[in-house]
């Protein structure tokens, strides 16, 4: 089997993540502060992978005619594989998945991912920044806010492409 | 086909669905999660969890098959070629792990019509099978664009 065709290892994790394991304490954040940021990169076997391991086969996400015929420029990303993505930044913040009890997110704008123009299919052809920042402290339930910056990287433009992404983690 | 706001508040049977250590990996390096609790059982177990958990979005799995009927009910009529996901909310009260088996029931929440189209919100409980302890409450909410909607 060619090389390039294994799958794809998620990029090491950055200094910001790296300090998960210690369950967050509550005297230790501020509003405002940022948690961490990450990069996610999505190649077309990426979309394939999240359709298999979700059940979502939507056309749209594998099928380039298809996702032009219903009137898009080309085949985009689950919106759910977009969330998912971002919210291991605040997993593994918080230490424990499980820390996490709640999760939103509106979907504004689509995340085209288009066929890599020669090479592995695996090369990805989208970028994801993510940032999470403490968006509020609740000082009653000990719990924080998170709120997700998610932008799609293109060159020297950047658009939103989740809008309302908060999690709340649980704190000790 | 035309949404009957009158479908309102109606629920749907629930669906069941065993959880499954492949699955939850699976799923957590689909969507890049490398959280240890997601992959080794023993990392799970430091944690004090009795097997992998899943990571967040997982329950959109349980919850989607069980929406299904809402999204399928000739009675609501949703025009399913013209729905596009606007908003997901996931609320843990306890974490999905591996080897359970969990029911999942889904309320067609609220009808809103907008224009010639529809803001479709549904709310999926996943419960326990064995003792109904609730796990998570997810609610999702779809456009259904209108047939005279112009395109963006």
């Amino acid at each position: 089997m060619n090389d390039d065709l294994q799958v794809r290892r998620p990029a090491p994790l950055q200094p910001a993540e790296r300090q998960a394991g210690s369950p967050r304490r509550w005297d230790q954040l501020h509003k405002g502060q940022v948690i961490g940021t990450r990069t996610i990169e999505l190649s077309r076997a990426d979309l394939i992978r999240y359709a298999a391991a979700s059940g979502d086969h939507n056309p749209i996400h594998w099928n380039q005619r298809f996702a032009q015929e219903v009137g898009l420029e080309g085949v985009i990303a689950h919106g759910m594989l977009t969330m998912g993505a971002a919210v291991g930044l605040v997993t593994h913040w918080a230490g424990d998945p499980a820390k996490v009890t709640d999760y939103q997110t509106r979907f504004s704008k689509p995340v085209p991912v288009p066929d890599a123009a020669h090479g592995s299919p695996e090369a990805p052809t989208a970028t994801l920044e993510i940032t999470g920042k403490v968006g509020k402290l609740d000082e009653e339930n000990r719990t924080a806010r998170i709120d997700l910056t998610v932008e799609l990287v293109d060159g020297d433009e950047r658009s939103k492409v989740l809008t309302k992404c908060q999690a709340v983690v649980a704190l000790s | 086909m035309s949404i009957n706001t009158a479908r309102e508040g109606h629920s749907y049977p629930p669906i069941e669905y065993q959880v499954g250590r492949e699955e939850i990996r699976e799923f957590a390096t689909a969507v890049k999660a490398e959280h240890r609790a997601h992959h080794s059982e023993e990392a799970a177990a430091q944690l004090g969890h009795h097997d992998l958990i899943a990571p967040p979005t997982f329950a959109v799995v349980i919850a989607q098959r069980a929406e299904a009927a809402a999204v399928t009910d000739p009675e609501a009529g949703i025009d399913f070629s013209r729905v596009v996901h606007a908003e997901e909310r996931f609320t843990h009260h306890a974490p999905i792990t591996a080897g359970e088996t969990l029911t999942a029931a889904t309320t067609l929440d609220r009808i809103r019509v907008m224009g010639a189209g529809a803001m479709v919100t549904t709310i999926t409980e996943i419960t326990t099978k064995h003792d109904a302890a609730p796990r998570a409450t997810v609610t999702s909410t779809l456009l259904v664009r209108g047939d005279d909607e112009e395109e963006g």
